[in-house]
């Protein structure tokens, strides 16, 4: 096989930072390369005689296809191949968890920016301009642009006006796939079906579209194969879904094709789906030559999945003391033009959908639609994000209602070690959460606004725009408390695999951990080589490259990979250890019941023994493969959404501090603090670097980070328009971790990158809402929400 | 067209430039240097940039042949091969580097600000820092360990012990 003049690197052991074992911040292996500007991320992917592929997309969000002529595209000099689906060996139609999206359009394209045909040239923009020159005639139909009106359920008009059963999905709506407008409908029912309480408060939540606006654009480089298949070397989360995919769109056995992760810029979801993978194998194997794709800004907010838009309907009772007696919820979520992963989404939003509350009695629905939107799917807090800006906005509406602080509300309602979830699951390891505010609520708080001549513009909203100087300038101060499931839940079977050699080179031992775990920026190669030298007692550690030559290690998603992958180096380790200290027994001759790996050597602090690595394994190389799972989760049971759903919480609090220019809308947040359990920090500034970065998508989707959609069409499909926290709109951040261990997880661990995502942006949210008083019932909060004009 | 210009102080020559190209996607594509990235090419999100004659800009932005005859400097040139740069040990070190792709854009606009602050004979205040990294556009870190690794590195230049 011929490999790319650039290729993904893997972690050679000569470019490692500082190292340690878990518990240590261990420098990142690929730092070095990355600061250098070597590390070859997808886009930077490059063979000698390679092609540029592109892809041309719908313009339209419904509409049949009468006809494509790929000739006059075909005419252009340069063009190597133009292709459609017709040129699909396998199966025409792909996705996570249902087969429902076409590879290239078939009949009918359900969404703007479907792919319909793909040009390979000899230069990007050639190749663009000849897919312009593809001729598609569309008969454009109506879109469908509501989840609710998808299902033919009624609106909500009034927030004080409880909505009509819903039954039966209406035949009126237009069906956009063979099965209805469905994808999931997930139920919760416990406890008394008709509860009464002696407070009510009633409340209408929507949260906007967000993107995961990761700054490495979807890219890869396919190259075709001697025995027919073809290597494909891609950015992604989970190199095995993608194999089995592709595999299947191609026609092809798993042996011819191969996948090698290449660098990747940033996931947070967004790479979980195919997006050019099966397009670039298709020209590469059309054309018999390397082809790279790497799609630009634009191609990229129509080439991956968003952040599901919600429009939820919370109802909660309590009584007059604060207890919470009920809550019923009815949660839609926009699932777009395909499914994805809707159903696990709406899971999540379901299960966890009432936050980490004690709830005696429940009624959740929760609906994910198919509508003629961009297709949604995962992104970060992964439908715990939406119901999260809802059940604390309930919180906050109901601490209003009876006159309580708003903490002390949710301290008083809070899970603990031993409660039940709403799922009826009992939460078996530490749950926090009352700690977890309370701290908050200790921090110090930062200093007030500078008033007259003290005024600094840019700690003002507006900032150097020089918009106010305190006039009109409220602050707010707003607490929010989340969680959210680690792993995959619901049943699904849950592994990862790691291969770990241990062998003696130039009288030194090393170490090589081989997975196929998507590093994605989050540091799993750091904690994959911490965890090899906590367990072999070895400084040198090799992170081979990223690939499907070795078995799945699951999607690097759902706060998974430092637990499940971590877990399955881990049990390698374990293997390899006990055959290194079983030779070392033979060779000392007797048993020695302390023996352990420190420092390259076998030692016994009993006895003093001290071999050597190289001299218990002279020549040999001790390599074991496992296959890893956390403990089983089990489906809920459709009518009542019982069961043991869910592998391990995590919890995480913020306190956010806002000034608000109540005159112009703008919104300063002056500072964010965050309080989370890790269960056990395996690499603490990473776990910091997780919380920082995970409240500012917080805080983004709060205040600035929506795609628009009218009527099915992306309004915004750039950075200029589509806009993400920069540094000036970070604020200094008070960070606490806390590390209860949960006795069920490696090392005690909990999963980490997504609970910070979730309780940031609520605690913004009810900042501005204090400093104006507003009820702000939708995020992105705009300014003409704080005006009122 | 034919390009030619200085690119981290080496005398470079490319044949068969397309004149719609930029400087982004000569170095890119053409030099053999991708460290400078291709993460919005409109001039958003300064994961680009690099310097032209001493200037800080976003490669992606530049006509390729508005480079003709001029200085270029990307973060393939910021250290020597086998060194680095005291602002490129600062990211790692402060653990300001996380999927990296921002990184090269924000090493090169770091070294413009340490190197104009160190010529006054100051370290830059926090605001200062915001101010000049307000243009490149990070999604991991939050940026709090992105002023780590700023601050980190004007200590070290300035000769402070840390």
């Amino acid at each position: 096989m011929s490999t790319p003049t650039r290729a993904p690197s893997g972690a050679p052991a000569h470019l490692t930072g500082a190292g340690g074992g878990i518990g240590a911040d261990a420098q990142r292996p690929d730092g070095v390369l990355k600061v250098r500007g070597e590390f070859a991320y997808g886009s930077d992917l490059w063979m000698d005689d390679m092609l540029w592929g592109v892809t041309l997309r719908s313009p339209h969000p419904y509409a049949r296809i009468r006809s494509i002529d790929v000739g006059p595209a075909l005419a252009v000099p340069g063009v190597h191949a133009v292709l459609t689906s017709d040129d699909v060996p396998g199966e025409k139609v792909y996705g996570l968890e249902l087969a429902d999206q076409p590879v290239l359009a078939l009949d009918v394209v359900r969404y703007q920016g479907e792919p319909v045909a793909l040009v390979a040239a000899d230069h990007p923009d050639t190749a663009r301009r000849a897919a312009a020159r593809v001729v598609v005639d569309y008969e454009v139909w109506e879109p469908v642009t509501d989840a609710r009106t998808a299902l033919g359920h009624p609106t909500w008009n009034q927030v004080h006006e409880t909505p009509a059963e819903v039954t039966e999905l209406s035949r009126e709506s237009a069906h956009l796939h063979p099965q209805g407008n469905l994808v999931r409908h997930l139920k919760i029912r416990r406890g008394d079906p008709e509860p009464t309480a002696d407070v009510v408060v009633i409340g209408e939540y929507e949260v906007g579209m967000q993107d995961q606006a990761f700054l490495g654009p979807e890219s890869g480089l396919a190259v075709p194969a001697e025995d027919g298949g073809v290597d494909l070397y891609v950015a992604t989360q989970w190199l095995h879904v993608d194999q089995r995919q592709i595999c299947a769109a191609l026609g092809m056995p798993e042996d011819k094709v191969r996948l090698t992760l290449a660098g990747v810029g940033g996931a947070f979801g967004g790479r979980e789906d195919l997006s050019m993978h099966v397009h670039a194998c298709l020209l590469a194997l059309h054309t018999g030559r390397p082809v790279k794709m790497s799609y630009n800004r634009e191609e990229s907010f129509f080439g991956h999945v968003h952040r599901h838009p919600a429009t939820m309907r919370y109802e909660h009772g309590a009584t007059r003391d604060g207890d919470l007696v009920y809550v019923r919820a009815t949660i839609y979520l926009d699932g777009g033009a395909y499914a994805s992963s809707t159903p696990a989404v709406v899971g999540n939003a379901g299960t966890m959908g009432l936050g980490p509350y004690v709830v005696p009695n429940v009624h959740v629905d929760c609906y994910g639609a198919y509508t003629n939107n961009p297709p949604c799917g995962a992104m970060r807090g992964f439908g715990s994000v939406q119901t999260a800006f809802a059940y604390e906005s309930q919180m906050d509406a109901l601490a209003a209602e009876l006159g309580m602080d708003p903490v002390e509300l949710r301290c008083r309602n809070a899970m603990e070690e031993g409660s039940v979830t709403p799922n009826g699951q009992v939460v078996d390891s530490a749950a926090p959460v009352v700690e977890l505010l309370r701290r908050l609520e200790a921090m110090p708080m930062p200093p007030a606004p500078a008033t007259g001549a003290d005024v600094d513009l840019r700690d003002m909203p507006g900032g150097v725009s020089n918009t106010t100087h305190g006039e009109g300038v409220r602050r707010g101060v707003g607490y929010a408390v989340a969680y959210k499931n680690v792993a995959f839940s619901e049943g699904f079977d849950d592994h990862s695999t790691a291969r770990v050699r241990l062998e003696v080179v130039g009288g030194e031992a090393v170490a090589t951990v081989h997975t196929a775990a998507a590093e994605v920026g989050q540091g799993l190669v750091t904690v994959e080589q911490q965890i090899a030298r906590t367990e072999l007692g070895v400084e040198r550690v090799v992170v081979a490259p990223k690939d499907t030559a070795v078995g799945s290690a699951g999607s690097t998603s759902a706060s998974r990979q430092t637990y499940v992958t971590g877990g399955a180096v881990k049990a390698a380790c374990e293997a390899v250890r006990e055959r290194v200290l079983s030779r070392a027994r033979d060779l000392v001759g007797r048993a020695v019941p302390d023996l352990r790996l420190d420092g390259g050597k076998v030692v016994s602090d009993g006895e003093g023994v001290a071999l050597t690595l190289a001299e218990v394994l002279a020549d040999d190389v001790v390599e074991e493969t496992l296959e890893w799972r956390h403990r089983r989760t089990e489906p809920i049971d459709p009518e009542t959404g019982q069961g043991f759903a869910h592998v391990q919480y995590a919890f995480s609090a913020h306190r956010a501090v806002v000034d608000v220019d109540t005159e112009l809308g703008l919104v300063k947040v002056v500072e964010m603090a965050c309080t989370q359990d890790v269960g056990k920090a395996i690499n603490p500034q990473a776990v910091i670097g997780q919380i920082q970065g995970g409240t500012a998508q917080g805080l983004g989707l709060a205040v600035m980070e929506e795609i628009l959609v009218r009527d099915g069409r992306v309004q915004n499909p750039s950075f200029t328009d589509y806009l993400i926290p920069t540094v000036l709109d970070m604020p200094p951040m008070r960070i606490e971790v806390l590390e209860y261990a949960d006795p069920h997880a490696p090392y005690g661990l909990r999963g980490v990158g997504e609970a910070p995502n979730i309780s940031s942006g609520p605690a913004v949210l009810a900042a501005i809402r204090q400093a104006t008083g507003l009820p702000l019932t939708r995020v992105p909060v705009r300014p003409e929400h704080l005006t009122g004009t | 067209m034919r390009l030619s210009c200085s690119v981290n102080g080496t005398p470079r020559e490319v044949d068969d430039v397309w004149e719609g190209e930029s400087l982004l996607y000569v170095l890119r594509e053409r030099m053999g240097l991708p460290g400078s990235k291709n993460a919005c090419e409109q001039g958003e999100c300064g994961s680009c940039t690099v310097y032209l004659d001493d200037v800080p800009v976003c490669a992606c932005l530049v006509a390729a042949g508005q480079a003709q005859g001029r200085e270029v400097g990307t973060v393939e040139g910021l250290a020597p091969a086998g060194e680095l740069h005291p602002v490129q040990e600062a990211f790692l070190e402060a653990g300001a580097v996380q999927c990296g792709f921002c990184t090269p854009g924000l090493l090169v606009a770091t070294d413009d600000l340490v190197a104009r602050t160190r010529a006054e004979g100051r370290k830059p205040a926090d605001a200062e820092i915001r101010e000049a990294l307000a243009g490149n556009l990070c999604r991991c870190t939050g940026y709090e360990k992105i002023l780590d690794a700023v601050r980190l590195a004007a200590d070290r230049m300035a000769g402070d012990a840390r």
